[in-house]
């Protein structure tokens, strides 16, 4: 019974769960739920991958509805991959908001119940994007994602998450409404809102210019909503203004969902074909990720906001991601695939570090964290370990993505863009390096010489994260083999 | 050529109403006006959809006798969703609004950002 539903639970769960934490209000009551149902969607991502795993596909009719008229959900390996790292590293994150002393303490009290209503409904978008098969649904649940992501970004403690939460609203919802304009020009061209039956009609109706315009109202509207540079420009506000844990969730989680949208569309619905040789996106897509890439990279460099400065790290990252995609072959994707799930890993780890220097520092200013490696051993560890997986060097799982994106590039003889990856990594090691010197080397700053060690329930699930980062650069075969799983399906090799 | 103009005089109206709004979501300084664009943009693409679904000589998708050929109801159900986050994006954006203007004592856009370079 409930092994037959699983697809659905994996939604209705925390959709459910959501207004129900109105009713809890209390703190103690209500983060103990919200964990729990964190968890237990989790569990359920667990088991459905494992499934996935054995039979390729695992399908669900929404209501008993046939599939090409009633909503399929589908889970083949990429979506019961991505589904995996958003809801665990959603429970993560969210275990360490605990009982008191937490990096919760940045949202004032009287909101706080309501930071695990947005949180929970975030994530139902989040896994909603990635397990429906149905393209007017991934529209829905980029909308519940985002909504529920402008309120958890306008609760942070500062002023400026305000403005930054309503450039964040511009920006998406004109991000969204593209995605609605392609959505309704494919419908026109195919009659069918089913992601395979649309895949199938596409190549007979022969679209022409509709499907032209349709494919470029959808890779712009995503393209802003993964933040791919130069549509990044709502994203370092975003990421440095909202409270330190929707910060690490959202970074971890939500441009690497967009990322998955991208595949979905250019490899599943319109075909490699269509997007790569008739259109040349790859060329595109390559020539704004490096761009991407060496752009944040220097900017980050000199931000004095660490937060500001690892949001704009994120962008470069997103580059890597679709420098990976747009070289459309099965080395090429493996490394974007598994750099989404390396990078939710980093970027979670590192951004809970900083949630721990937020909590003890109340600042997150370069300055203010002058010597606070000695003060906070533990935190500042966990960040080194995450800025060195960043950079990419061998044993962390940054290293497993760089390695693959260099034997794409090598594998198609575009040797300059593998020398450009490994230039631009050293730029990672600029930014990197300056925090971990301030943080060791410097004399300790007024607010680090009063500074403690971050409590015990924060320091797990940061060390939890980069542990992870760690055992996923060493154990390379689950990670890399399941998204190698996943590019063979994108690109047809096994049916 | 007038077949262009009137025959697909839908469209016409859907991509001016979609760069006009487009045009004051970049254009305008005032938070407000802004909301107001996003919403016009929005509209257009719901005009799109009706307008996909309209077939020529059809009527109300009620089943009865005497009649064969029904407009499609799907955009138009589609829309209704979608109208409804429209809603929703627009409520949400005014609260920021009112929270800004509490915070900073105005809705111009430059003048926030001066204020930020201030401080």
């Amino acid at each position: 019974m409930i092994k037959q539903n699983l697809l659905a639970l994996q939604i209705v769960i925390p959709l459910i769960a959501a207004p129900l934490c109105i009713l809890l209000r209390r703190r103690a009551l209500v983060w103990g739920f919200a964990v729990l149902v964190c968890w237990l969607t989790f569990g359920i991502s667990v088991v459905l991958l494992r499934q996935v795993l054995e039979t390729g596909l695992v399908s669900y009719e929404m209501g008993g509805w046939a599939a090409p008229w009633g909503i399929e959900y589908r889970a083949d390996p990429l979506s019961a991959f991505v589904l995996l790292f958003v809801s665990g590293i959603g429970a993560i994150v969210l275990s360490s908001a605990g009982l008191k002393d937490t990096a919760l303490d940045e949202i004032p009290v009287s909101r706080q119940y309501l930071f695990f209503t947005l949180y929970l409904l975030c994530l139902t978008g989040l896994l909603g994007i990635t397990i429906t098969g149905d393209l007017f649904n991934v529209f829905v649940f980029l909308e519940i994602s985002a909504l529920s992501s402008y309120g958890l970004i306008g609760l942070g403690g500062r002023r400026q998450a305000l403005p930054a939460a309503f450039q964040y609203l511009v920006m998406g919802t004109i991000g969204a409404t593209f995605i609605l304009i392609g959505i309704g020009l494919m419908y026109m061209m195919t009659g069918t809102l089913n992601m395979a039956d649309m895949a199938e009609r596409l190549v007979m109706a022969d679209g022409g210019r509709t499907a032209l315009v349709a494919f470029g109202f959808l890779t712009v509207g995503i393209g802003i909503k993964m933040a791919l540079f130069p549509l990044h420009i709502w994203l370092p506000n975003a990421y440095a203004y909202a409270p330190s844990l929707v910060t690490a969730f959202l970074a971890a989680t939500a441009t690497k969902v967009s990322v998955y949208i991208l595949l979905r569309f250019v490899f599943s619905v319109f075909g490699v074909t269509f997007a790569f040789e008739t259109l040349g996106l790859g060329g595109v897509l390559m020539f704004l990720s490096l761009l991407g890439i060496f752009v944040a990279s220097t900017v980050a460099i000199f931000q004095t906001n660490i937060k500001r400065m690892l949001a704009y790290s994120s962008v470069a990252q997103i580059g890597y991601m679709v420098l990976g995609i747009s070289f459309a072959s099965t080395t090429g994707l493996v490394a974007g695939i598994v750099h989404l799930f390396n990078h939710a890993l980093i970027k979670g780890g590192l951004f809970m570090a900083m949630g721990c220097v937020m909590l003890r520092l109340k600042s997150v200013d370069i300055e203010d964290m002058a010597g606070i490696g000695r003060k906070m051993p533990f935190t500042m560890a966990a960040w080194a370990v995450g800025g060195l997986g960043l950079i990419g060097i061998p044993a962390t799982a940054g290293f497993i993505s760089k390695w693959y994106l260099i034997r794409a590039a090598l594998e198609q003889n575009w040797w300059i863009v593998a020398v450009m990856v490994l230039i631009s990594s050293l730029l990672a090691v600029i930014y990197v390096w300056r925090v971990i010197e301030t943080a060791f080397f410097k004399e300790p700053s007024a607010r680090a010489r009063e500074a403690r060690e971050a409590p015990l329930s924060m320091l797990l699930p940061t060390w939890v994260l980069v542990g992870a980062t760690l055992f996923f650069g060493v154990m390379t075969s689950t990670s890399a083999g399941v998204a190698g799983r996943a590019a063979e399906v994108l690109l047809r090799v096994i049916p | 050529m007038m077949d262009n103009v009137f025959g697909l005089y839908n469209y016409w109206v859907v991509i001016f109403l979609m760069m006009t709004g487009f045009y004051i979501v970049i254009s305008q300084r005032n938070l407000i006006k802004k909301v107001i664009g996003l919403n016009i943009f929005q509209t257009s693409v719901f005009l799109l959809y009706i307008t996909i679904g309209k077939v020529e000589g059809g009527t109300a998708p009620i089943v009865s006798e005497g009649f064969n050929v029904y407009t499609n109801p799907l955009p138009s159900v589609l829309i209704l969703t979608a109208i409804v986050v429209g809603v929703a994006t627009t409520s949400v954006a005014l609260a920021l609004i009112v929270r800004i203007r509490e915070a900073y004592e105005t809705i111009e856009e430059d003048e926030i950002l001066a204020q930020e370079k201030l401080t």
